[in-house]
């Protein structure tokens, strides 16, 4: 293993776990009902265009942006719409969505079904970026921030590269993998339309180390394209990371506070450029995406393409049903993935995985003194200092906690799973944030 | 049906724990410990024992009866205590004086703290300073170091090899004079100088040290900041007087500095918490440690400097902050 | 030896001496002149320094207080809650002003999601803060709105006027309470609201913040008010308002009739230091009447409260909701 670039403050290695990157992408069977929370994207919640007993067809539209950031919504599947109304939505709480009845699978006539790869970009920088808004797409790696807004940079900023982020730096989770090694030519073609949205003429796909295949298939399928770099990259967690990623392929760090275009980079996950590709070049909205479903017990770790509003308990029993011993259930990856409350909750724009943890390893070890050693501090990719930001946090200082930068942390997780103590510490720190979050708003109204 | 657990991420946990941190400083301890019991021979495990126990005695009646809060007595932190201590004084003292050690280590220095990570001062430090001022006879008449077979003879006291000359120097001799009364770097290496139980072997305490750092229980920003400094200052002390001031080599390896340098300075609680903090943390440590010894009314500093230091920390914390992601932008833009 | 103890008493006494000089040329350039009466109020004030008044602390509310006082000639949207009426008439005295007597307030908890009306559903593990746990789940019963239990509310009162309750995970507040709001402001959920005291303390209240359907906040906790809208009909003076299936009576206009109560079928209504009710005859249809509602109370302040004793009859063993 040769030497590969990678990020320089911090982080961590977990354990990998990529239980799943040898199982080809298995497509789902249409839902008997789909469950469609409108606050699938970061920023406004979208507004419903359809009412309680209208027939939709699959990729029509049924809910628009409601804001600036915020991001269209179209049914996934074809049937009538059931409901208006309260719905759970990933963390269990009820809020407003729409239950569509499926009847058949009837799409919408304007999406091109075939699998013929179109390289041609017959469209202007401007009719990309509006395709790409009226197809609802959101960033696919979890964050769900609304792609659009990203390809349209402030006045005054260019950006000089587009990077593709293959790097899928959380264990277990194996659907950016798997995407990259099926559908290689149409992220490559993405990547080009991103290019082109951006005018921008440098590209650059970071891979991590342990994907060897992805990293080879990658840089064949780019080589006669000279302004596409595949970048491999060393096995550390957080590369995924914007930030970190953008330090790790182009060496240039993001000042806190600022978005990734004030350094000239605008950084989109893999599923995004594939969703992009099939927003742009066949018509296709986002209704669906690929989940990963996996675990130590799961009996069949697999990588599915699953339609947005379909229960994760189907998806659970496709990969052979939940195992006696789990404990708990995550949507994403061990790192950053939020549990799940019951399996009864919608695949959403932003599940990348579903991860069934045995009970056993589910529980967190007891809290004990905190010994100081500065290995939160070590492992901190932003240069923070985890032990004292839980501390004022904890403590109510509010305003300590601002001025040694809570903002800037990116909830990555490398401080809990490092600390001996098993301290709490990214709760605590999320806790302080959204304070420091808070007081910040009310200042500048 | 299951019920499921709810939790903010991370999910997953590396395997630190405090434990392991506390057990590993014991196992990198082990090696001189050896040492000390083949020269020492009975006595070493006399105070070894009664060190240990007693610091794991008075940690588990404090916790029990005085705080009355959950009893951590298994994390190894007392334990780790209690053979610092037995390492920090001579082996034929008093039992009972190594008890009134533990005592002030574990119930003053650490306990009314708070306990475990809320010292200021390194608690095994604390008690052999202590010690040192309460009963300075007991406390500076070392054995002089025999193997084990001989061991059951009469000890024999002597200074350690710093006393020797600084005493030797105040009656007018030059220093390569007062060397060739003394044993070889080679016997200091091995542990053939008379000292405090621990700190006789420099070759047993640098392997310690390099297992600790293999196993990234320590950094390696303070003991090499702290000989750096050592060696530096006494070097150049060295080159403006070699009659006056004993070479660096020998100052490195004589006395309390390698066991304070790895097992003492590098006390997670007590040292700062990012590298330039602790680089200048070692810096302090080595400055203070070379000025007593040359200087001072003691032949040996490194537990006054390393107290000292410890004082200093939550101001180093304060001003040395780790370097911000963002900080240096790299490339600069030029729209 | 003489001279050297004369010379320094000298050298010394002569330094105290200029610096006095100095200081009380200092001190009288610079004095900033105070009315009196400012230190008059703080003195008749609590010295809390809560800042339930909305004002940092005593004294700036003491400022505050007497320059309103000489500026509008009135102390108006001036009221210190710790001190309460007996607190602002003094302070009213002082200035020469009459004060507006205002209801006593306490903190009520509408919630009753206990361990056992909201069974726990999912584990919660990691930090004790409402807040945090807020942001990311539902709570342990399932109730989006209801209490989390983490007693953010106890961290913030400076009273000691509320606790948790180990048998029922939830909040119980005291007659220490104030009504400062500090908890009012803690609570992530808005359970927590500030409510007149009522005659020899009864008061009747929603014990519920539900916003859902009937369907959906049943299956969460069997006392969740469903918004039925039976208390609305039966309030004879308009006290009860449904907005989003939830009942709200509003304290200034209830009469503590007890109509609402009865007719509630989930008990989500509560009267609190009431006496008990006769038990109703069976209905003509032959089915019987609801059960008589249960009587509640305040334990606390059985022990603490001196002059308006709340008549308290039956204990709380009969009372399986209390």
């Amino acid at each position: 293993m040769g030497v590969f670039k990678t990020f320089v403050l911090g982080g961590i290695h977990p354990e990998e776990n990529k239980l799943s990157s040898n199982a080809p992408i298995e497509i789902v069977p249409v839902p008997g009902q789909a469950i469609i929370p409108l606050g699938q994207n970061l920023g406004a919640p979208a507004k419903p265009v359809v009412k309680k007993g209208d027939k939709v067809k699959t990729g029509q539209l049924i809910a628009e942006a409601g804001g600036f950031i915020s991001a269209n919504i179209h049914s996934p599947v074809s049937g009538t719409v059931l409901k208006i109304d309260n719905v759970v939505d990933m963390t269990g709480f009820r809020r407003p969505g729409l239950v569509i009845k499926t009847d058949g699978d009837e799409w919408d006539e304007n999406i091109d079904r075939s699998d013929e790869l179109v390289t041609e970009i017959n469209y202007t920088s401007q009719e990309i970026i509006e395709k790409i808004k009226q197809a609802g797409l959101v960033g696919m790696g979890g964050a769900t921030f609304p792609t659009y807004v990203k390809l349209m940079p402030p006045p005054g900023k260019k950006a000089e590269y587009v990077i593709i982020n293959g790097v899928e730096c959380e264990p277990y989770l194996t659907g950016d993998h798997r995407l990259m090694l099926e559908k290689g030519p149409e992220i490559v073609v993405g990547a080009k339309i991103l290019m082109k949205a951006l005018k921008v003429d440098k590209a650059i796909i970071g891979i991590e180390s342990n994907k060897q295949d992805a990293i080879n298939l990658m840089t064949e399928l780019t080589n006669k394209e000279e302004d596409i770099t595949v970048i491999p990259l060393t096995v550390k967690y957080p590369q995924g990371g914007e930030k970190q990623l953008i330090k790790a392929t182009v060496n240039r760090e993001v000042p806190s506070g600022k978005l990734p275009i004030e350094v000239g980079c605008v950084v989109q996950n893999v599923g995004t450029a594939f969703a992009v590709y099939e927003a742009v070049q066949k018509n296709k909205p986002l209704f669906e995406r690929v989940v990963t479903v996996t675990g130590k017990s799961v009996k069949k770790p697999s990588n599915f393409l699953a339609r947005i509003g379909t229960p994760i308990s189907k998806l659970v029993e496709i990969a052979e049903g939940m195992p006696e011993d789990t404990g708990k259930v995550i949507g994403g990856g061990p790192m950053m993935g939020k549990a799940l409350p019951s399996l009864e909750v919608p695949v959403v724009k932003g599940s990348s995985g579903v991860l069934l943890m045995r009970d056993k390893e589910s529980h967190r070890k007891p809290e004990s003194a905190c010994i100081r050693c500065s290995k939160c501090t070590i492992v901190c990719p932003m240069g923070l200092e985890p032990f004292l930001l839980a501390r004022v946090s904890k403590l109510g200082r509010y305003d300590l906690a601002g001025n040694e930068k809570i903002m800037d942390c990116i909830e990555c997780g490398s401080c809990q799973y490092t600390c001996p103590a098993n301290i709490p510490l990214l709760d605590y720190l999320r806790l302080g944030k959204n304070k420091v979050g808070n007081i910040m708003r009310n200042r500048k109204k | 049906m299951t019920m499921f657990t709810i939790a903010g991420s991370p999910h997953i946990h590396g395997d630190n724990s405090t434990k392991k941190i506390m057990y590993g400083v014991v196992i990198a301890m082990i090696p001189a410990m050896l040492v000390s019991i083949y020269y020492f021979g009975f006595n070493a495990v006399r105070v070894l024992l009664l060190a240990t126990v007693s610091s794991l005695f008075f940690e588990w009646v404090i916790q029990k009866y005085l705080i009355k809060g959950p009893l951590t007595i298994t994390d190894g932190s007392a334990l780790v205590t209690g053979v610092l201590l037995a390492f920090n004084v001579p082996t034929n003292l008093p039992g009972w004086m190594v008890v009134i050690g533990a005592l002030v280590a574990i119930g003053m220095a650490k306990m009314s703290f708070g306990g475990l990570g809320k010292n200021v001062f390194n608690p095994a430090l604390v008690a052999r300073v202590f010690l040192l001022i309460s009963f300075p006879v007991q406390m500076t008449s070392w054995p002089k170091p025999i193997s084990i077979t001989k061991s059951f003879v009469d000890v024999i006291t002597g200074p350690t090899p710093l006393g020797f000359i600084k005493e030797g120097l105040g009656t007018g001799k030059t220093v390569s004079q007062l060397q060739a009364e003394l044993p070889g770097y080679f016997d200091y290496l091995i542990g053939r100088m008379g000292g405090s139980m621990g700190e006789v072997s420099a070759a047993a305490l640098i392997l310690g040290g390099i297992y600790m750092l293999w196993h990234k229980i320590i950094t390696w920003e303070i003991p090499v900041s702290i000989l750096v400094t050592v060696f530096t200052f006494s070097g150049i002390m060295w080159l403006i007087n070699p009659k006056m001031y004993v070479d660096p080599v020998f100052e490195l390896l004589t006395g309390g500095l390698l066991l304070g340098a790895f097992f003492m300075a590098t006390d997670m609680v007590t040292s700062p918490m990012t590298r330039g903090g602790q680089l200048l943390f070692g810096f302090g440590i080595g400055l203070i440690t070379i000025l007593i010894r040359i200087w001072g009314a003691f032949p040996e500093g490194v537990s006054f400097a390393i107290l000292l230091m410890n004082a200093a920390v939550p101001l180093i914390n304060r001003g040395f902050k780790p370097r911000r992601f963002g900080t240096n932008p790299g490339v600069v833009m030029n729209n | 030896m003489d001279n050297i103890i004369i010379i320094a008493i000298i050298a010394l006494g002569g330094l105290g001496l200029i610096s006095a000089v100095i200081l009380y040329f200092i001190a009288s350039k610079f004095k900033v002149f105070e009315d009196p009466k400012i230190d008059e109020v703080e003195e008749a004030l609590p010295s809390a320094n809560c800042g339930a008044c909305s004002f940092p602390g005593c004294r700036s509310f003491a400022e505050a207080t007497v320059k309103s006082a000489k500026e509008n000639k009135n102390i108006e949207g001036l009221f210190c809650p710790v001190g309460g009426n007996d607190v602002m008439q003094k302070v009213g005295e002082l200035l020469g002003l009459d004060v507006e007597v205002q209801d006593p307030m306490i903190a009520v908890i509408k919630c009753n999601g206990t361990f056992n009306n909201s069974p726990a559903k999912i584990k919660y593990e990691g930090a004790s803060s409402c807040a945090f746990a807020h942001a990311l789940f539902t709570g342990e019963g399932g109730c989006q709105y209801g209490c989390l239990g983490h007693g953010d509310c106890v961290d913030a009162c400076d009273f000691d006027a509320i606790h948790m309750s180990p048998e029922t995970g939830l909040p119980v507040v005291n007659d220490k309470c104030t009504a400062c709001g500090a908890c009012v402001e803690a609570c992530p959920r808005d359970i927590i609201e500030l409510r007149k005291k009522g005659p020899k303390y009864r008061r009747i209240f929603v014990s519920c913040v539900n916003k859902e359907k009937g369907g959906p906040a049943k299956k969460n906790c069997s006392v969740a008010c469903i918004g039925c809208g039976k208390c609305e009909k039966v309030c004879n003076f308009d006290a009860i308002t449904i907005t989003s299936f939830l009942a709200y009576i509003d304290f200034k206009k209830c009469t503590l009739c007890r109509k609402c109560v009865e007719v509630c079928p989930t008990d989500a209504i509560w009267e609190v230091n009431f006496k008990p009710r006769k038990p109703k005859p069976l209905t003509p249809e032959g089915s019987v009447a609801r059960k008589p509602a249960p009587v509640r109370k305040n334990d606390d302040l059985l022990v603490t409260a001196t002059e308006e004793k709340p008549e308290i009859i039956s204990k709380t063993e009969d009372n399986p909701n209390a």
